[in-house]
């Protein structure tokens, strides 16, 4: 459980920090939370030659709502999300779904752009990102851009981060009227990662039906995974039984998990499909409340 | 490869030291300052025996790298006790048999101290979440449950 | 029974504070890890990847050039020393660091001594094995097939991978029950290896003072003394002497008898500090501590119960293949390779049984009976607790009428096992009927029977287990030849305090209070004046350890009958200070007065300082005894648990909504600390009926090798255990007392089970392997058409 040796940085300001990624390219790493990093050094699994600690740099913590958006910093920690009052009475799925990761110690420190930036498929807040229509916003030597969700998961550990960007805020867009969100994770204990996991976030129109509806799934592929035919398939639909029935069965059509000791192939696709189907019942629930 | 000069408080006292950048707080806690109270159980940060609180926060020391704690604050469960007088927690757990062999002990109270500090008066639930990060293997966590409502009690006097 | 002595002396019965916990609530307990030796240096282990594969070469020069690495210890070095193979506490043997081959994944394959323990991290990352992989055998089944690798090719001859075969009972008679029988019902069960995870892993310093020739090892061990000898004998010819010897066990983090058996760290330790002449520390990391260190369980059995057609059992039979790994490691005593697998009885009157056990290797780290459970008794009750579910549903029997119907009565007692055990006391139908009131069992086999109208998946599991703890006489148990007594030391001072050593060692149990409350009760001293010690085998009189549950019965029995001994000299004493004879004098705690006239007495103080200061000439002074106690018979603690699930019929996850725990370990010291116990093993016996499982893919690569997915419960997945007690004592133990810390995890797990198939054996389901991993469930449900 000893890292192999490494230096470190802890620059002061944004532009430090990503003059140092760029100094050290392929061989520095950003030190956010450290409860994804720091694990993977400690079994020498991941190396870096340079760790770039930013948890100096000010101004990457913050939650706000602004011109239309949620603004989460890169380095929001997830107890601060769950914390939030915002977070809370207009974003419930962030709630849900930050209240599942790891476990209480770890989560004041692990972060939600760190949650995202990892890559990792396993990770809970990429599925709901994908529901909510997210965007992340990416700092470089050559300034700021946005880059939507859909566009951001690459591959597996890999995302459209360029080695000297860091992830500095995520943006998503602000609820309409009657809109609710919800995720429903299957873990088999408190602080595993996800059999499967399932994100629905979906508006209604003023007859009840479905105007918008946004799926992500969790540890169901290379990436996180949008269901994007079952998203389909529920615009203008009434959300009666049948018709959550047949969006979670197509839901589960778009994951394609890999066997482990969590489970089978058939019994996570399945589960896919039952998790979707629950967190559909959830978010329309809070959708007809809200 | 790179060492750095740290400045750590802990438990209130200022400490200093120069650490390799890979040493772990747990070891600069129990190796270069001596405070064995905080243990080491595992080493893919499930356990929470190591924890302790950094600038009032539950983080898992052994997660965490000595010299992100430069300039910080740390409380360890050496710091509980106050001019020689047993805090709430510490009361709790005595009185209730919240401990066993007492190696998770350390990092239990330390997770229950700061929930105490956010949340007065915890239910069961609560209680039992604000731990699920901390690993025991002797008391099937039914009396470490007692023992922070009795120090909540305790404490709300 | 209420105490017989007031609270401020503590006596049997006070749920008094632990006296050890002033240390452990201050972060000022003192654990091996927690110890620094001047000059002291530190180990790291090279491990292998391989399961089974010869060894070609090691390349130590990058390691050797780390700076702040002293030196790299291989298989060879210690050849030199005749140490690279040891025996095992059942007389097989194990490699300390191999010469030719290793037989596990994760087996030790060097270790590197540097100057801290992250130089030494480094050290092993530098070393470079050459490895020849070799076929792995993993299935135990297929180990026994002609043509199969032999993986013992160190035993001169061996052309098979079989350890032992061991049977008792009558097959003959069984048979015939069984052709006779109305009904017979079999099962075949399989109990998956698991690992006790204490919170403290294991690890040791080993100091060799060149200048006093005398080698301290501080150690994670429940057995110092026997440790002490075995080093002794395997490391005599190196010039270890046992006077020389000297094993310290500290504070413990957990043992649950995962740190009973001898490790090659440890041994490895000990020959670099005396190789180098400097304190050496081996800590190992979690990791290490779930591939190498010994497992428990890893049973195959076929379970065979017939009857009547009213539900008399009338036979038992069990076979059993026992996977040990590459070596038999396991702790049991030397006569019972199965351990106390024959107490398979359990709670029934059962005329006719047999079982018999083959043991056999595998390419798996060695053991196994390091998991709480009382040698092998965990895998007994778990089969006859669930072969009696089985018979139950197959008479379509209520399961608690069906335990009811053919317990053994409480006027049989002492019962004679058809297996040979003589049961010293038990009363079985008080103990399941208390659960049943304290769950509403009625009312909720009536819920059960609505819920199962609207498909509502719930289920009701009783387990009405009987333990086998105390190990024991002398005539049947030993470990290495070393008979199974324990012992207590008693020094009373001349201010009437007290110190007492013990032969066992806690590692969270709280000897320390339970013990001084034995004192107590025994002699009114009150308990806060009774210094208890353990551990030190300089200090400590000779005893076995603790574990298996044995420290009440044995070392506790130990204390009582020292103290009675204190209590005989005393008598003398306070009559040479009444001026009478002793037959006129009366005890009542904490003193002696004179029959008729109460007012003359001395308080146990007042002759304790006599014996320093005013002893009868012809006397020695002092006021002190030792008693090592043999126990005439082993206890037999008891209990009925039943537990409620539910089950979710989209994910298949089992939930459990309620568990009562009824136990009964005759006279109870503090029942604070008997909860404590209960509700600690509790979790262990549902841990592995619900989560924990370790195994191994075709190649030996170990799954669940690390706290990732070697799923250990948190405060979420465990449930709020309701206890409840019935008292029966033991008749032959001095003061009625029973072990209880194992009786929790060897009666959960099939109580769970039961709960389970209970909720699906409308639909025909008729068992359940653990882990109920929800998959498991699911893949059950979807079978039978019920899956959401």
């Amino acid at each position: 459980m000893i890292p192999a040796s490494f230096d470190y940085h802890a620059p002061k300001t944004l532009a430090e920090a990503i003059g140092l990624l760029t100094k050290y390219p392929g061989d520095a790493k950003v030190l956010s939370g450290g409860q994804s990093l720091l694990p993977l050094l400690k079994l020498r699994l991941g190396s870096a030659g340079h760790l770039v600690d930013i948890n100096r740099v000010p101004g990457l913590e913050y939650i706000k709502e602004e011109g239309g958006f949620l603004k989460i910093g890169g380095r929001t920690r997830e107890s601060a999300l769950e914390r939030s009052e915002v977070v809370k009475s207009r974003y419930p799925i962030l709630i849900d779904t930050a209240a599942v990761i790891a476990d209480p110690i770890v989560r004041n420190l692990a972060t939600v752009g760190g949650n995202l930036a990892h890559g990792d498929p396993a990770n809970d807040h990429p599925a709901t990102m994908l529901a909510l229509r997210a965007q992340v916003v990416a700092t470089g030597p050559k300034g700021e851009r946005v880059i939507p969700i859909g566009e951001f998961f690459t591959d597996l550990f890999t995302t459209a981060l360029a080695p000297d960007e860091i992830l500095t805020e995520i943006r998503i867009p602000a609820p309409q009227p009657r809109t609710g969100g919800a995720y429903v994770k299957l873990e088999r204990k408190v602080g595993d990662f996800a059999t499967a996991g399932a994100a629905v976030q979906v508006t209604l129109g003023k007859g009840g039906e479905i105007v918008r509806a946004g799926i992500g799934l969790t540890n169901a592929g290379l990436t996180p995974v949008q269901a994007e035919a079952a998203e389909k398939f529920l615009q203008g639909k009434r959300p009666d039984a049948g018709t959550i029935a047949e969006a979670a069965r197509l839901a589960a059509q778009s994951a394609d998990p890999s066997a482990d000791r969590r489970g089978s192939v058939e019994y996570k696709v399945e589960m896919a499909r039952v998790l979707t189907a629950r967190a559909l019942k959830k978010a329309v629930a809070r959708a007809e409340g809200a | 490869m790179s060492t750095h000069k740290i400045h750590v408080t802990v438990n209130g006292a200022g400490y200093d030291a120069e650490v390799e950048s890979r040493l772990l707080l747990v070891h600069l806690l129990r190796e270069n300052l001596r405070l064995t109270g905080t243990h080491i159980g595992c080493d893919t940060t499930h356990c929470g025996a190591c924890t302790v609180l950094l600038d009032g926060t539950p983080v898992k020391s052994c997660t965490v790298l000595a010299v992100q704690a430069d300039g910080r604050e740390v409380m360890t469960v050496e710091g509980l006790e106050k001019d020689g007088k047993l805090h709430p927690i510490q009361e709790g757990f005595w009185e209730q048999h919240g401990l066993q062999c007492g190696y998770c002990t350390p990092g239990m109270m330390m997770t229950s101290f700061a929930l105490l500090e956010t949340n007065a008066n915890p239910s069961e639930g609560e209680i039992r979440q604000a731990i699920s990060g901390n690993l025991c293997r002797c008391t099937g966590y039914v009396n470490i449950v007692k023992s922070v409502q009795s120090a909540a009690a305790k404490a709300r006097g | 029974m209420a105490p017989q002595t007031t609270p401020e002396v503590g006596g049997m019965g006070h749920s008094i504070k632990r006296k050890e916990d002033p240390r452990f609530i201050r972060g000022k307990g003192n654990y091996v890890d927690d110890i620094q030796l001047p000059g002291m240096l530190h180990m790291d282990i090279v491990r292998s990847p391989y399961a089974h594969a010869k060894i070609l070469a090691i390349h130590t020069e990058k390691a050797l050039k780390v700076p702040g690495v002293l030196a790299v210890i291989t298989g060879a070095t210690l050849e030199q020393y005749k140490l690279h193979w040891m025996p095992t506490l059942m007389s097989d043997t194990q490699m300390v660091l191999p010469t030719d081959r290793v037989m596990y994944q994760a087996q030790e394959v060097a270790a590197v001594v540097a100057t801290d323990r992250y130089t030494a991290a480094d050290g092993v990352a530098a070393v470079e094995v050459d490895y020849e992989p070799l076929p792995v055998v993993i299935d135990p089944f297929k180990a026994l097939e002609p043509g199969a690798p032999v993986l013992r090719t160190d035993k001169p001859g061996k052309k098979d991978n079989r350890i032992f075969h061991w049977e008792v009972g009558d097959r003959k008679a069984t048979e015939k029950a069984a052709a006779d029988a109305d009904v017979v019902v079999r099962e075949h069960m399989y109990i998956p290896r698991i690992h006790v995870a204490s919170i403290e892993t294991c690890g040791c310093i080993a100091d060799f003072d060149r200048a006093r020739g005398k080698l301290t090892v501080y150690m994670t061990t429940q057995a110092p003394h026997a440790i002490r000898t075995v080093f002794a004998l395997v490391a005599g010819h190196v010039g270890l002497s046992e006077e020389k010897i000297r094993i310290v066990s500290p504070d413990i983090g957990g043992g649950f008898g995962g740190k009973v058996p001898v490790y090659p760290g440890y041994v490895i330790a000990v020959a670099a500090s005396v190789v180098i002449g400097k304190p050496i520390k081996w800590v190992e990391d979690r990791m290490e501590n779930l591939q190498a260190d010994s497992f428990a369980r890893d049973y195959h059995m076929d379970v065979e119960l017939s009857a009547k057609k009213d539900g008399t059992m009338t036979g038992l039979r069990i076979k059993t293949l026992a996977d040990h790994g590459y070596a038999d490691a396991a702790a049991n005593p030397s006569k019972f390779p199965a351990g106390l697998f024959s107490i398979c009885t359990g709670s029934y009157d059962i005329p006719n049984a047999f079982c018999e056990v083959d043991g056999v290797y595998t390419n798996k780290p060695p053991g196994g009976i390091a998991y709480r459970c009382s040698f092998r008794v965990t895998e007994a009750v778990h089969a006859i607790e669930r072969i009696t579910d089985r018979l139950a549903q197959e008479l379509k029997m209520d399961p608690a009428a069906l335990r009811m119907k053919n317990f053994i009565a409480p006027e049989k007692f002492p019962y004679k096992s058809a297996l040979g055990w003589e049961y010293d006391s038990g009363n079985y139908p008080a103990a399941l009927r208390k659960a049943m009131d304290m769950i509403g069992y009625e009312a909720l086999r009536k819920e059960q029977a609505e819920k199962r109208k609207r498909g509502e998946l719930m289920g009701i599991g009783i387990s009405s287990f009987t333990e086998i703890v105390g190990a024991g006489p002398s005539k049947h148990f030993d470990i290495l030849g070393i008979k199974m007594f324990d012992s207590c030391e008693i020094r009373i001072h001349p201010t009437g305090k007290a110190i007492a050593r013990f032969g066992t060692k806690s590692q969270g149990q709280g000897h320390e209070t339970t013990y001084a409350q034995i004192i107590a009760e025994e002699l009114g001293i009150p308990a806060a004046h009774v210094e208890i010690e353990e551990g030190d085998t300089d200090t400590a009189p000779y005893g076995l350890g603790t574990y298996a549950s044995r420290s009440t019965p044995t070392a506790g029995a130990a204390g009582a009958m020292a103290a009675r001994k204190i209590r005989e000299k005393a008598k003398k004493i306070a009559a040479y200070l009444l001026e009478v004879s002793e037959a006129d004098l009366v005890w009542e705690t904490g003193k002696f007065f004179v029959k008729g006239a109460p007012q003359k007495s001395k308080t146990i103080q007042e002759i304790a300082f006599a014996a320093y200061t005013n002893h009868p000439q012809g006397m020695e002074a002092g006021l002190e005894a030792v008693n090592y106690y043999d126990p005439p018979n082993l206890t037999f603690p008891f209990g009925s648990y039943i537990c409620v699930v539910d089950i979710d019929r989209g994910t298949g996850e089992i939930k459990i909504r309620r568990f009562v725990a009824v136990d009964d370990c005759g006279n109870i010291i503090n029942p604070m600390i008997v909860d404590g116990q209960i509700h600690g093993g509790l979790s262990m016996g549902m841990a592995p009926a619900l989560l924990e499982e370790i195994s191994y893919d075709e190649n030996g690569n170990i799954q669940g090798g690390s706290f990732m997915d070697y799923l250990v419960p948190t405060s979420m997945e465990t449930p709020n255990w309701e206890t409840g007690k019935t008292v029966t004592p033991s008749p032959h133990h001095p003061f009625g007392a029973k072990g209880v810390g194992e009786s929790a995890t060897v009666g959960a797990p099939p109580a769970i089970v039961n709960a389970a198939v209970d909720a699906l054996s409308h639909l025909g389901v008729t068992h359940i392997e653990i882990p109920m991993t929800p998959q498991k469930v699911w893949a059950i449900l979807k079978e039978k058409g019920v899956a959401e």
